[in-house]
């Protein structure tokens, strides 16, 4: 047990019993989010990016293209891959070295999102079949941790990858000018909710992630289907806490959509 | 560039997943691949499991609690429990590099975390209780395979829990929600979602879906899942009754 963990072992009946009542620490409602800023094309040097405060947490993604081989599975489509990165500066409790098992789901939370909503349309990033095709490497940079880094990352590989564009390829070179936009269909979003008590709250800030029992993070397309999901904590949920998420997602999804994508 | 064990719902291919009202491989919808588990087959190990599930092979071991190493990691509140799921180099289809990978250390938390609450971690402080899981034979759902041979083999070391943790998927396959994919299912299916309960309770400890549902197909979905449990947690307590009905008399004369 860190320092920090007896803080927050400190705060956790407080805030239970206020969760209990019905109110947040940051008096807002369950199924409110934190205030959302998007900054896009943060960084001149990708093909795409985009900066997310989601409150006071801020994850910067970068997108960026290679030529590669195609899996021998896909032969006639380009590849995706997402990596995440907890970097030191964002919080006391993150060290340099290579990802954990946090940075990792995080990665791959966010990377099914992307994928199975089929986002890219992977076919159009063909150069040539079964040999050369474009691999999109979407990086997250975590910056400032004060929770809910799932939906903040999701918001910003989603963004960074609707403003990406696809280099020119000439003569086995890559020359970092725009041949055309990256071919997209779908936009997922995902929602992160945290069980305290009986209670889930949507989006929670870092003190509610902290004390959480449960957490669940659930990827809606465009049309309202699930295309992920991943619980976290030890606790359980029951199947009334999963149609409460799932209906809540469902209903802030079309404001949401609005703040964020366009 | 391939990742191993790593699958791709929705791939597209001719592949004809059901047929006449059947599956691939014969099942009705709601059917599970069959299911064998045993309890104590490893003699080093506190407690054990080897289960077959369909044409997944998987052996789990526990040991502890004994000594929490490192030091630092030790709790004076509770036991700490590690789980490690690892995939034999040769368990899959092309040969999957040795060691944890990304897929596997993120299976390993979601494992670890779906048994935090159900072992009374409490009893034990200061010690360390380590599950480790081999998937000797890769054919879909192999975390749901490793959890549920692991609730066996943590019961098998006789650490007190309040209950057996259960295992079982379901999936989307030409656009019907099924239970338990197959291989096929799995590569070609349109999603799958592999959730564990506390057996012969409500509560889902572990859940993860991927693909294309629908609100009314998540709901037909855990439907399945939650009459697949009680199935899997039948065979889990057979396997446990079968074992200890022997007679713990086979054990004492190995000494």
């Amino acid at each position: 047990m860190t320092n920090e963990d007896i803080i927050w072992e400190i705060k956790k009946n407080p805030i239970k019993a206020l969760v209990e009542s019905g109110k947040r620490v940051d008096g807002r409602a369950f199924d409110e989010h934190r205030e959302i800023e998007i900054i896009r094309d943060f960084s001149k040097k990708a093909e795409g990016s985009c900066l997310v405060k989601l409150g006071n947490t801020q994850v910067l993604a970068g997108v960026k293209l290679s030529i590669g081989i195609p899996y021998p599975d896909t032969p006639a489509e380009g590849a995706l891959s997402v990596g995440a990165e907890l970097v030191p500066i964002a919080a006391p409790i993150f060290y340099s070295g290579p990802p954990n098992e946090n940075a990792i789901e995080l990665a791959r939370v966010v990377d099914r999102g992307i994928r199975e909503s089929k986002m890219i349309e992977m076919d159009k990033l063909v150069i040539e079949e079964g040999e050369k095709v474009w691999m999109v490497s979407v990086d997250l940079h975590v910056l400032d941790y004060d929770g809910n880094l799932f939906d903040a990352s999701n918001i910003a590989a989603v963004n960074a990858l609707l403003n990406t564009f696809v280099p020119k390829y000439e003569d086995d070179k890559i020359i970092r000018e725009k041949q055309m936009d990256l071919p997209v269909r779908e936009k997922p979003l995902s929602f992160t909710f945290v069980k305290i008590g009986a209670k889930n709250l949507l989006d929670p800030s870092l003190v509610e992630e902290k004390i959480k029992d449960a957490e669940m993070t659930i990827t809606l397309t465009e049309d309202n289907h699930l295309c992920a999901m991943q619980k976290g904590g030890t606790y359980p949920y029951y199947k009334e806490d999963l149609d409460e998420m799932i209906d809540t997602a469902i209903r802030v999804s079309k404001n949401l959509r609005k703040k964020v994508f366009e | 560039m391939k990742k191993e064990g790593e699958k791709k719902m929705g791939m597209k291919s001719d592949v004809q997943l059901i047929k006449d009202g059947k599956r691939i491989d014969g099942r009705n919808f709601d059917e599970l691949r069959p299911l064998k588990i045993e309890a104590g087959v490893l003699h080093r190990a506190d407690g054990s499991c080897y289960l077959e599930w369909g044409g997944n092979k998987v052996i789990a071991a526990v040991y502890g609690p004994r000594e929490c190493f490192p030091r630092h990691e030790q709790d004076p509140l509770k036991a700490r429990l590690t789980y490690r799921y690892n995939m034999a180099p040769f368990s899959v289809e092309d040969r999957k590099r040795p060691g944890p990978d990304r897929r596997s250390i993120e299976i390993s938390k979601v494992s670890r975390q779906a048994l935090e609450r159900v072992v009374f971690l409490e009893y034990f402080p200061r010690t360390s209780i380590d599950v480790f899981v081999e998937i000797l034979q890769a054919d879909a759902g192999t975390r749901i395979a490793g959890i549920t041979a692991a609730s066996v083999a943590l019961a098998d070391a006789g650490i007190p829990m309040r209950g057996l943790v259960a295992g079982c998927a379901a999936g989307k396959v030409d656009d019907t929600v099924v239970l338990d994919l197959g291989k096929e299912e799995d590569n070609y299916g349109q999603a799958d979602m592999p959730v564990a309960m506390l057996a012969g309770t409500d509560e889902v400890v572990l859940m993860q879906m991927d693909g294309d549902f629908s609100k009314e197909e998540f709901d037909q979905a855990f439907e399945l899942i939650r009459k697949g449990i009680k199935q899997v947690y039948e065979e889990q307590k057979r396997a446990l009754k079968e074992k200890y009905e022997k007679g713990i008399e086979g054990d004492i004369n190995d000494q």
